[in-house]
């Protein structure tokens, strides 16, 4: 069924604060895109975003945030930098893709749970092991997506092969105190920048609606653009 | 002394930041000043009238006007000091609107500021003396660097004008891009039929001295007097005996070499006329590939010619002219597509230029004016344009739009569907930019009348379709957007043509150093004021038409050319023209001969006049100096001065400045 749209209220629509956060946490400048839609046009994934690239710089540019944050496309990008190479306006297009995946987690969109879960339990399991745990990562990736067995055919072949080990394969001398440290920075980091600028994405986001879908519902709130530490083993 | 004070608020451009009646105020307490007062437009009708009257009733000595930039008014303050009788460089400029009003808030420093700005400007004009103009003789010729259109055209103009011509073309003919091109738009004319005749006038003017395969050494000299060293490359082949005949052209046994006029699509030959048109026609040989002179071997030519006119002893000629200006107009070249990898950048035969594109179409072309691809020498059914290759693209430093590329494919794609009904005719586009007379019903009717497909989008990849549709694809995939469906969009493309952008022309950034005029980034030559002194340079007597100065269509070069032309002639309508006085003056009496001041000068306006004692003293060529005053703080005695800014002059001045530090911080 048709729904008719009514005009965009551009003026009361826009959110100026948002097209210059977009713009100073990428180091953008987005005014710069004038919409040839050359990243749309190289983009492997438009068939499958809901919004394509070059609209989703125009809904930037207009400060429509709520429509830019929810959309699915952001959390499909594969960063593959195609749209970044060819920008004829040399804008890193996929710095900004990236910076607007990390403001919906901040606002509590993730669209595409799928995606950010298994990003989620990638970084886990990379704080607790020093380096990806990659059955451990299945497991946990498959319980919290929902699709216990999706990857149960691969473990046997991979395992005979030698692909998969079923112990941490943890780094030697230093090295996973090394990257627990950067974990850590990056958390001391992410407490603070949260206590900037990301608290008003808090409150107005409400109840995360990624969290549907895991298990843990303690996702989505600001500090968890920082990596959790529990990898469910 | 008595000297008068004007204080511009220039509306409100000083008002707003300085207090000009303080100003004013503060300048009555100079020395000598009898007069002192502000006007809200001191260039107007009524504040020069205001100075005029001011300088006959008080008797005044000399007048100090604050306000713009000298660059500004300086020529119109000096006019009405002179109506009031007074010499034009008893005047003195204080600029307080570029050096005090715009570049700061704060008025109550500013208005100190332009106090001492007047304060300084009253102290200089009291050591001022009046100074005479000279007069010197104008040579009535011009020279014209580049014979495209605009060149052509320029040259017809000045030549019926009665002026002489010296044209300076690189290449072996003249005609220039306008020369390689099929059709024109909107008009859909043959380029060449309209072009040749002009072309021909321009060989077989009495006024026009034509040199080709020539270029600019070295420009010298000043307005009304240049001095010009041509290197004229040589044809290996007697001009003077040449008839044209072609008969060369048949016998030469290298065949493979790329035929620049065809934009490479074909081969010529080594000893070659460019095409048929050609003026000169004359035939030229390329010593970088022919037999003779990479192998010494061969030499058919000269066996061939009936005219006995082939010299493979012949040598580069240096010939000078003296002119009295010069018109610019080395036109442009095209954006070199093999940047793009995202076009195949240049690894698929079957992406070509526009201008590749445009010798196919061409009737006198390689293929006769038959679309036929590179690779096969099929005819294409599906055409894809692609617009802004090279233009309003920062990734490739090309940021500007190149100005004609969106009529040119409208056009080709008009031919496109008039040379292959069949044929289907796509062009990718960001914006269409029609803004001539004409020009956008021409591109709707491309759209309408001949059915070409318009797309709104970019193509971000081509790649072949083959070998995965076998052989009998061969085809192109270009993949691109149409950003008004928000889709991606595919063509199986037969032949893909890319609207190349403008660049400068070669070499166009050591020309614009000869001709001492500015360029931009991009190697355009600058014009003097981009809109009241459009086809002017900052360098007096140079002057500019075409492409050179930014990308043009035939029209737009055609009119700055004819523009330049018009004011050649006024320049050189005049028997005589004034030097400016403010020139280095040499001191005899000082001057102990050392000579630095003729080293250091870079007109070559000083030299070194021998007394009958032998001593040697230094003295200047009044019309030559520029007067920037390198030699005056070069001369270790202090002999030299530059009239205007005398050493006790801009001592004056400092002593001024001085004089307030020293009283308002009292140290």
């Amino acid at each position: 069924m048709h729904i008719p749209t009514p005009p965009l209220d551009l003026e009361h629509a826009r959110d100026a604060s948002f097209q210059a956060a977009v713009a100073s946490e990428s180091g953008q400048c987005l005014a710069s895109c004038y919409q040839c839609g050359m990243c749309t046009a190289g983009c492997a994934y438009t068939p499958d975003y809901d919004v394509p690239v070059h609209q989703v710089m125009r809904l930037v540019q207009l400060g429509l945030r709520e429509q830019v944050l929810s959309c699915r496309a952001i959390w499909l990008c594969a960063s593959c930098q195609a749209c970044t190479t060819r920008c004829p306006n040399n804008i890193d297009v996929a710095r900004v893709m990236d910076v607007l995946r990390h403001m919906a987690r901040r606002a509590g969109h993730a669209p595409e749970a799928n995606v950010k879960t298994f990003a989620d339990s990638f970084l886990a399991s990379v704080a607790r092991h020093g380096r990806v745990f990659e059955a451990g990562l299945a497991a946990v990736f498959a319980i919290k997506s929902g699709r216990p067995m999706q990857d149960a055919g691969l473990g046997l072949p991979m395992l005979t092969r030698g692909k998969l080990a079923l112990i941490p394969h943890e780094p030697t001398g230093n090295g996973k105190a090394e990257v627990a440290a950067i974990f850590a920075r990056f958390n001391r980091f992410a407490d603070q920048g949260a206590g900037r600028h990301s608290h008003d994405d808090v409150q107005r986001s409400g109840t995360p609606k990624a969290s549907a879908n895991t298990p843990k519902a303690r996702s989505d709130t600001a500090k968890d653009s920082a990596p959790t530490t529990e990898d469910g083993q | 002394m008595r000297i008068g004070v004007m204080v511009c608020h220039c509306g409100n451009n000083i008002a707003a930041t300085v207090d000009c009646e303080a100003v004013a105020a503060a300048a009555r307490e100079f020395p000598d000043v009898v007069f002192a007062t502000d006007h809200m437009y001191a260039c107007s009708d009524p504040g020069q009238g205001t100075i005029e009257k001011t300088i006959r009733e008080l008797k005044l000595d000399g007048v100090v006007v604050a306000s713009c930039s000298p660059r500004m008014h300086e020529v119109t303050f000096r006019r009405a000091v002179e109506r009031a009788g007074l010499n034009r460089y008893m005047f003195e400029m204080a600029n307080i609107r570029e050096h005090v009003a715009w570049i700061s808030l704060d008025r109550k420093r500013n208005t100190e500021k332009a106090i001492d700005l007047v304060r300084m400007a009253v102290e200089k004009l009291r050591y001022d003396r009046p100074l005479t103009a000279k007069s010197f003789e104008v040579q009535k010729r011009v020279l014209i660097i580049g014979a495209g259109v605009a060149g052509i055209q320029a040259a017809l103009d000045c030549a019926e004008g009665g002026l002489d011509v010296v044209l300076v073309e690189r290449k072996a003919s003249i005609g220039g891009v306008m020369s390689k091109l099929d059709k024109t738009f909107p008009t859909i004319d043959c380029s060449v039929c309209v072009l040749g005749p002009k072309m021909v006038d321009v060989g077989q003017h009495p006024r026009i001295t034509l040199h080709t395969l020539s270029e600019v050494e070295e420009l010298s000299g000043y307005v009304g007097n240049f001095e010009v060293t041509i290197r004229k490359k040589t044809p290996y082949v007697d001009w003077v005996k040449c008839t044209g005949c072609g008969a060369c052209l048949e016998k030469c046994p290298s065949r493979k070499v790329p035929d620049s006029h065809n934009e490479g699509i074909s081969t010529t030959t080594a000893i070659t006329i460019p095409f048929p048109q050609a003026i000169p026609k004359r035939a030229a040989i390329d010593p970088t590939v022919c037999l003779h002179f990479t192998k010494g071997t061969c030499g058919v030519c000269k066996k061939v010619c009936p005219a006995d006119a082939i010299d493979y002893d012949l040598k580069d000629e240096v010939v000078t002219e003296k002119v009295g200006a010069v018109i610019a107009a080395t036109g442009l070249d095209l954006f070199d597509h093999r940047k793009c990898g995202e076009y195949g950048g240049g690894r698929y035969p079957d992406v070509i230029t526009s201008l590749q594109y445009e010798r196919m179409l061409s009737a006198s072309g390689p293929t006769n004016g038959h679309i036929q691809r590179p690779s096969d020498g099929a005819e294409p059914k599906t055409v894809v344009f692609i617009s802004c290759v090279g233009s309003r693209d920062r990734s490739v430093d090309r940021p500007y739009c190149s100005n004609f590329c969106c009529m040119y494919t409208a056009k080709q794609a008009i031919l496109t569907r008039d040379h292959i009904p069949d044929s289907r005719a796509y062009v990718f586009y960001m914006d269409i930019r029609a803004t001539g007379k004409g020009y956008e019903e021409f591109v709707r009717r491309a759209q309408e009348e001949y059915e070409v497909q318009y797309i709104r989008g970019r193509v971000a990849q081509i790649y072949p379709l083959y070998p995965l549709a076998g052989p009998e694809g061969n085809q192109l995939v270009v993949r691109g957007a149409d950003t008004l469906l928000g889709v991606q969009v595919e063509i199986k493309a037969d032949l893909v043509v890319l609207a190349v952008g403008a660049e400068s022309a070669h070499g166009a950034p050591a020309l614009a150093e000869k001709l001492r005029i500015s360029y931009d980034a991009y190697g355009f030559f600058l014009e003097s004021h981009p809109k009241l002194r459009p086809v002017e340079t900052n360098t007096v007597g140079v002057f500019l038409a075409g492409a050179c100065q930014a990308p043009k269509d035939i029209p737009a070069s055609v009119a700055q050319a004819s523009a330049a032309a018009g004011k050649v002639l006024a320049l050189l309508s005049k028997d005589k023209l004034e030097s400016d006085p403010q020139i280095a003056q040499v001191q005899a009496m000082r001057c102990i001969g050392c000579g630095k001041c003729e080293r250091t000068c870079p007109f070559g306006a000083i030299r070194m006049r021998e007394l009958r004692d032998g001593a040697k003293r230094a003295e200047v060529v009044e019309t030559v100096c520029q007067g920037c005053g390198i030699c005056s703080v070069t001369c270790p005695v202090r002999a030299i001065q530059l009239a205007h800014f005398t050493d006790s002059q801009l001592l004056a001045e400092v002593n001024a400045l001085c004089r307030t530090w020293t009283e308002t911080t009292g140290s």
